[in-house]
């Protein structure tokens, strides 16, 4: 399962490495997330601030959406679908390589985020090790139920615009529980950000686990 | 020795929708059977089935000894298809698309330059983008990934679409070389002129049946190859 999923994840990153979808797409709609919010919240040094993790991790949840999308847009011809399931690929493998490709993804472009917040808000964090490990966290849970419910959406016709439907409101407690340890991690509030882990910690663990049981019927299916 | 497909009164279904209404038909191991038909007779799906990519539903079905109404994971390890799609990624390369494959099935990959040689995907063409590559080009880097895998049953559809005579030729000898060495081929085509002197027997299907069958244009001697040597053979 490990092998296949380095396979499947080294596949992935090299043809994203190729295409450049993340960077000429994914970062710069995570980037104007960030810029918009700003002009809307307005100038005020203080509402921006207290807002930085919200708009942080909103942006990385839209970015989620994107970045799952293409991960199934690689798949997405008949040739290709058919060609992975006679692969040999265990699904589990296909799973856990597709999650960490993205997870990838979305880890590079929160370190790109962090310096747009640092920049744009004027923030800096008091607690890195606590913002890390949220996003490491974070970034897990968000990668394992974004392919889980890329998976269930490939086979249907509307799959781009039903994905944002399903995926969003699952991953509501990512976006509460990152935004609370990050704004922990902003005023140096260890003990508060600690207890916000205790959140995503279970949702990566439960997804992972469901995303290696559930792949198989799910690729089946689509 | 068990046929490579033994498929009687097989009903399979793709989606909600019937695919097979009841197929008999048994191709030994060695056999090269070509199967005709107008658009819609079934011959894709059959294929697919065979693949085990489509659900049977009743009747019996055994591909390579595994029965396809139980697991077919351990059958698609052990066939090769080439659909109407390549089932290539454009951003790869040639010789990565052919690695890809190769490293899924846990076969060593000092197959993938002999096999991307046969199909005379040398020099440029190994390292360009498959998205960059022609129609033909790209159906060579897919039976290329084929060879390497040197499946147990080769499943082709519509194979000669879209090569050139040249690699029709090519195509003629490997579908030889994969039935000498003990490798059964089932394929579809529009094109009985080309394919039934590749076969050794032509079906013909429709309304998702067998219809009729005739004796191909293959002398039958070739064939007369144990599989243990096929492996080596073909890589």
């Amino acid at each position: 399962m490990w092998r296949d999923a380095l396979l499947v994840a080294g596949k992935d990153l090299r043809i994203e490495a190729r295409s450049r979808v993340a960077l000429w797409q994914v970062l710069p709609f995570a980037l104007l997330v960030l810029v918009l919010s700003a002009f809307a919240l307005g100038p005020g040094p203080s509402t921006l601030r207290a807002a930085a993790p919200g708009l942080f991790w909103l942006a990385v949840l839209f970015s989620t959406v994107l970045a799952t999308q293409r991960s199934f847009a690689i798949e997405a011809g008949e040739g290709t679908r058919d060609g992975l399931r006679l692969s040999g690929i265990d699904p589990a493998g296909v799973f856990l390589g597709k999650a960490a490709a993205v997870a990838v993804q979305l880890f590079v472009l929160q370190v790109v985020l962090w310096a747009g917040i640092t920049v744009l808000f004027g923030v800096r964090l008091h607690v890195v090790w606590l913002a890390v490990v949220a996003s490491l966290l974070a970034t897990a849970g968000l990668a394992a139920a974004g392919v889980i419910y890329g998976a269930l959406s490939a086979g249907l016709r509307v799959r781009e615009t039903i994905l944002p439907l399903l995926v969003l409101p699952i991953l509501a407690p990512v976006l509460l529980a990152g935004s609370e340890a990050w704004s922990a991690a902003l005023s140096g509030h260890v003990s508060t950000g600690v207890s916000w882990l205790r959140i995503l910690a279970p949702f990566a663990v439960v997804y992972v686990v469901v995303g290696i049981v559930l792949y198989g019927p799910l690729q089946e299916a689509a | 020795m068990l046929p490579a497909v033994h498929l009687r009164s097989a009903v399979a279904l793709a989606g909600r929708f019937p695919a097979l209404s009841g197929v008999d038909l048994t191709v030994a191991a060695g056999e090269v059977v070509v199967v005709l038909g107008p658009n819609g007779a079934g011959k894709t799906s059959l294929l697919r089935t065979c693949a085990g990519l489509l659900t049977v539903t009743s009747g019996q079905a055994e591909v390579l000894g595994e029965d396809l109404r139980q697991d077919p994971t351990n059958v698609r390890l052990r066939v090769g298809l080439l659909g109407h799609a390549a089932p290539l990624y454009d951003e790869l390369t040639a010789a990565e698309n052919v690695r890809f494959a190769v490293r899924a099935a846990r076969l060593p990959v000092t197959r993938v330059d002999a096999a991307l040689e046969r199909l005379g995907m040398v020099g440029r063409l190994r390292r360009t983008p498959v998205g960059r590559l022609s129609a033909g080009q790209r159906r060579r880097v897919a039976l290329a990934a084929l060879v390497a895998r040197a499946p147990d049953l080769w499943l082709l559809d519509e194979p000669h679409a879209g090569l050139d005579a040249a690699t029709r030729r090519l195509l003629a000898d490997l579908v030889e070389e994969a039935a000498r060495s003990g490798a059964a081929v089932l394929f579809s085509s529009h094109e009985p002129d080309l394919a039934v002197p590749l076969a050794d027997r032509s079906v013909t299907m429709s309304g998702g049946r067998v219809a009729g069958e005739c004796r191909g244009g293959r002398r039958p001697a070739l064939s007369a190859v144990p599989p243990s040597s096929r492996a080596a053979d073909v890589a």
